[in-house]
């Protein structure tokens, strides 16, 4: 009795394992691929006391991706569609938080928190914004989005009053690149921070139970006392926050506010990000640590594209092609294919089928 | 006489992940035979459907059409072999004309020939006397005519074994019989039919053998004729005869009169039931009887407030209590299981642990999670108790049979250990023996003191759980019943009157 049960709980883990199976592999063999280019993939070099090197640089690259893919994940879980215009929301929270911290006179690290806290606070108020047109109105969540996507440049434009305020002070110097002391780069540090805190609320939280069932049934939701509405708008609300530390790290990494490419097109990798994580994008049950390792994996993909000395034209017909092998090997269908296959052979019937096949060796016997 | 053998199944075994689905099973159909195979839920029924019609691969066994071994690796190569089926869902385009279904995707041309296709979709329908126009569109059918003309397709293919998963399960009486009659008319062709229903009086009406099934193993193959009913079903529970019949017992009225668990007075809601008068003691069974349509799942939609309560007074042990949301109601100890299992019960991608935690999750509020351990023992608990077959408390609740799922979702609902619970068609589409069990844990609940109300469209579960009958009558309360010695005449002849 107790043996089964050890056994089943194996296999429920097996299972959860085998949703990370597509992007592991995926990071498996992007790691392979740039070993053959040249073995000294993995070394560091420490300047001036930080790591510098390859796997440094895609957690540094990568560090707003994986924020704004832990929001996607959520609001797609919950709301059954995506958000198209995060890159443009953290444009505009961005945008205000320069604005706040150039307005303030003297830049100290209190004039820093306060501009992010009013980033935060934007962020909000775009959560707001979007989640009242997708859980009450019941706009189609990329519709909803769109409005955004279209206008949110020019807002933040609009804020930033000239085309690029420059962000020149020790404090967002240090936000973007190092602290003095510290070996890591502060965005790997702020990005690690912020997936803790999101595993915290996980933990501590239903958040997990109750975006799940709203994704998957928002009317048996409502009738165990879930208000689908509420959990929807919250999602957006989260993705508010993701978007207001994005854009900080974004913009503190450049060290200027530029409306017009900071962030450019990111929904899209996060999207693939998500996809690539195991979720599916109409909702439902959702892995973050999935959309996390997608992220890094995106940018360990266009890390390589680059090391492999690809044309910068052609990178992204490359990385094209790559997710379309990505998207099929991890189709439900591959995976059915797959499985069976695993099966036969674990069942010992592969075998007989291979002996059927081969009719002269089983003559011999 | 007996007539040959045209399918012939041996030793058919299939295993799932965690469950022998399927146990050395054999299956014999001839020539000209209805064969009803019954069981309850998780007994391997569609399992060996779905073997025999291609859409499943045996793990061992021999299977032989007649008389030649085959073995089908998809639904399709089952079709071209003569085997049709028709699903308890009806798989028909509605926006369609009846030809057009009737001869959809059959492809033998590259252009449609209208004409010719109507003429012999109307040859078609006439012989079968199945009454449609072949121009006509399908939607504009009664339910049976959609069931029978999805029949008369897989007639069409030449088919001399059809596979008639439930096909009764959404018809009223009338249109049984057509179907009946329908099968009849196949019958007396040769064709083989096999028949899969949770009818009891359906199979003894129809069918000419019977093959039993329980926990995914043969019980046995029967001759309808010899076979009494009340074997039948202590067959298929695997429970002793004078067991059976006690599930018939009872409970007497339990009266303390004091103050009522729940009552509401002019209690109205947007779906657009008329404001009513309920009222629930402490043990107490009621029901709300009527016909479809009647309003009495909206009534107890209405108390639960799953519709928008729109008016109305209630009161809980004598206490004024405003009830506006699912949310508020749970938290006055009400439960309520929805009719719809499948679109209000279940949530579907997660695992029966969290479906069985969901609610008390809920009630204990969003910052409070239950820890692993506790949702762990509160499951395997109520697992034991009610007896749910599942391989895992890990397992999606949609791997599982109806009866199951209809467990879970009672088993989530007495975890909240509710003052009252609302059952509305808990035994709607399982099996018999899940059906004796669900009302046998009723009455054992009303005597532990809880209140229910339980709703069902079969009367006698009705009469014989519920001391006190609510009629109802196009969205309005006509009468009520009470005592032990009403009848289903009784019940009939409030509704047809209208309570005068």
């Amino acid at each position: 009795m107790q043996r089964s049960e050890i056994h089943l709980g194996l296999k429920a883990h097996l299972y959860h394992l085998s949703n990370l199976f597509l992007p592991l592999s995926v990071l498996v063999l992007l790691i392979v691929i740039n070993l053959i280019k040249g073995a000294d993939y993995f070394s560091f070099t420490m300047v001036k006391g930080v790591f510098y090197g390859n796997i440094p640089n895609i957690l540094y690259g990568a560090s707003e991706l994986v924020i704004l893919s832990i929001g996607m994940t959520l609001v797609t879980a919950a709301s059954r569609g995506q958000d198209i215009g995060i890159g443009e929301a953290a444009t505009i929270t961005s945008a205000v938080f320069v604005w706040f911290a150039l307005n303030a006179g003297e830049v100290t690290l209190l004039t820093i928190v306060a501009a992010f806290l009013l980033s935060c606070v934007v962020g909000l108020v775009i959560g707001v914004f979007n989640g009242t047109l997708v859980s009450i109105f019941r706009v189609q969540p990329m519709v909803a989005t769109l409005i955004l996507f279209i206008g949110g440049r020019s807002i933040a434009f609009m804020i930033d009053g000239k085309l690029s305020p420059i962000l020149a002070n020790d404090i967002s110097n240090q936000i973007g690149t190092v602290i003095p002391g510290v070996p890591i780069q502060t965005p790997i540090i702020l990005t690690v921070v912020f997936i803790a805190i999101v595993a915290v609320v996980l933990k501590t939280t239903n958040l997990r139970l109750y975006i799940e069932s709203v994704g998957i049934n928002p009317d048996a939701a409502r009738l165990n006392g879930i208000n689908p509405k509420k959990i929807i708008f919250l999602t957006f609300l989260i993705m508010g926050i993701c978007t207001a530390v994005a854009g900080f790290i974004a913009v503190n990494k450049a060290g200027r506010h530029d409306s017009v490419n900071l962030l450019k097109f990111i929904m899209m990798d996060a999207i693939l990000a998500v996809a690539i994580g195991g979720n599916k994008l109409s909702g439902g049950k959702f892995s973050i640590t999935g959309s996390i390792i997608g992220a890094y994996t995106i940018e360990m993909l266009n890390r390589t594209l680059l090391r492999l000395e690809i044309e910068t034209e052609t990178i992204k017909a490359f990385k094209a092609v790559f997710i379309i092998i990505l998207m099929v090997v991890g189709s439900p269908v591959v995976r059915v294919f797959a499985g069976k296959v695993i099966n036969r052979v674990r069942t010992g019937r592969f075998r007989s089928v291979l002996k059927r096949s081969a009719p002269k060796s089983t003559k011999e016997e | 006489m007996v007539s040959e053998i045209i399918l012939k199944m041996e030793g058919i075994s299939k295993s799932f992940p965690g469950v022998k689905a399927l146990d050395n099973v054999d299956f014999a159909l001839r020539k000209g035979d209805i064969h009803a195979i019954v069981g309850e839920n998780g007994a391997g029924k569609s399992t060996l459907i779905k073997v025999i019609t291609g859409v499943y691969e045996e793990d061992a066994g021999r299977i032989a059409l007649n008389g030649r071994p085959i073995h089908f690796k998809s639904p399709k190569e089952a079709q071209d072999m003569g085997i049709g089926t028709v699903y308890q869902e009806i798989a028909l385009c509605p926006n369609l004309t009846v030809a057009e279904n009737m001869f959809i995707g059959r492809g033998q041309y590259t252009f449609v020939q209208w004409k010719l296709m109507n003429e012999k979709a109307a040859q078609m329908l006439d012989s079968l006397g199945i009454p449609a126009s072949p121009t006509q569109e399908l939607s504009s059918c009664s339910l049976a005519v959609q069931q029978m003309i999805s029949i008369a397709r897989a007639v069409d293919m030449d088919c001399k074994i059809l596979v008639l998963d439930e096909p009764t399960s959404s018809l009223d009486e009338d249109e049984v019989k057509k179907l009946f009659d329908l099968m009849r008319e196949l019958k007396s062709r040769g064709v083989g039919i096999i028949f899969i229903t949770h009818f009891i009086d359906q199979v003894y009406e129809i069918s000419d053998k019977i093959t039993v099934l329980r926990n995914g193993a043969l019980i046995g193959e029967y001759q309808a004729s010899a076979l009494p009913q009340i074997e039948l079903i202590s067959k298929m529970m695997g429970k002793a005869l004078s067991d059976v019949s006690k599930i018939k017992k009872h409970e007497p009225l339990k009266s303390d009169s004091s103050v009522p668990v729940y009552e509401a007075t002019t209690l109205s809601s947007a779906a657009g039931v008329r404001p009513f008068d309920f009222i629930i003691q402490k043990g107490e069974v009621n029901g709300f009887v009527g016909l479809i349509g009647s309003g009495r799942s909206e009534s107890a939609r209405a108390i639960f407030a799953a519709d928008k309560v729109t008016g109305g007074e209630v009161k809980m042990k004598g206490k004024k209590v405003k009830i506006k949301s699912p949310l508020n109601a749970m938290k006055q100890g009400i439960g309520y299981l929805p009719e719809d299992r499948k679109g209000d019960g279940i949530i579907a991608e997660l695992s029966v642990r969290d479906n069985i935690i969901l609610a008390l999750q809920v009630m204990k509020g969003f910052f409070r999670p239950l820890s692993r351990k506790q949702s762990e023992e509160f499951s395997n608990q109520y697992i034991q108790k009610l007896s749910i077959k599942t391989p895992s408390i890990n397992t999606p609740i949609a791997s599982l049979s109806g009866g199951n799922q209809q467990k879970v979702i009672l088993a989530r609902w007495l975890l909240t250990h509710p003052m009252y619970l609302i059952l509305d068609e808990p035994t709607r589409g399982i099996d018999v023996g899940t059906k004796v069990e669900i009302q046998k844990l009723v009455l054992e609940l009303a005597e532990e003191g809880m209140s229910l109300t339980f709703i069902s469209s079969e009367i006698d579960e009705m009469l014989r759980t519920c001391s006190r009958m609510i009629v109802m009558k196009d969205r309005e309360i006509v009468g009520e019943l009470s005592g032990m010695d009403v009848t289903e005449h009784d019940v009939m002849h409030m509704i047809a009157r209208g309570g005068e």
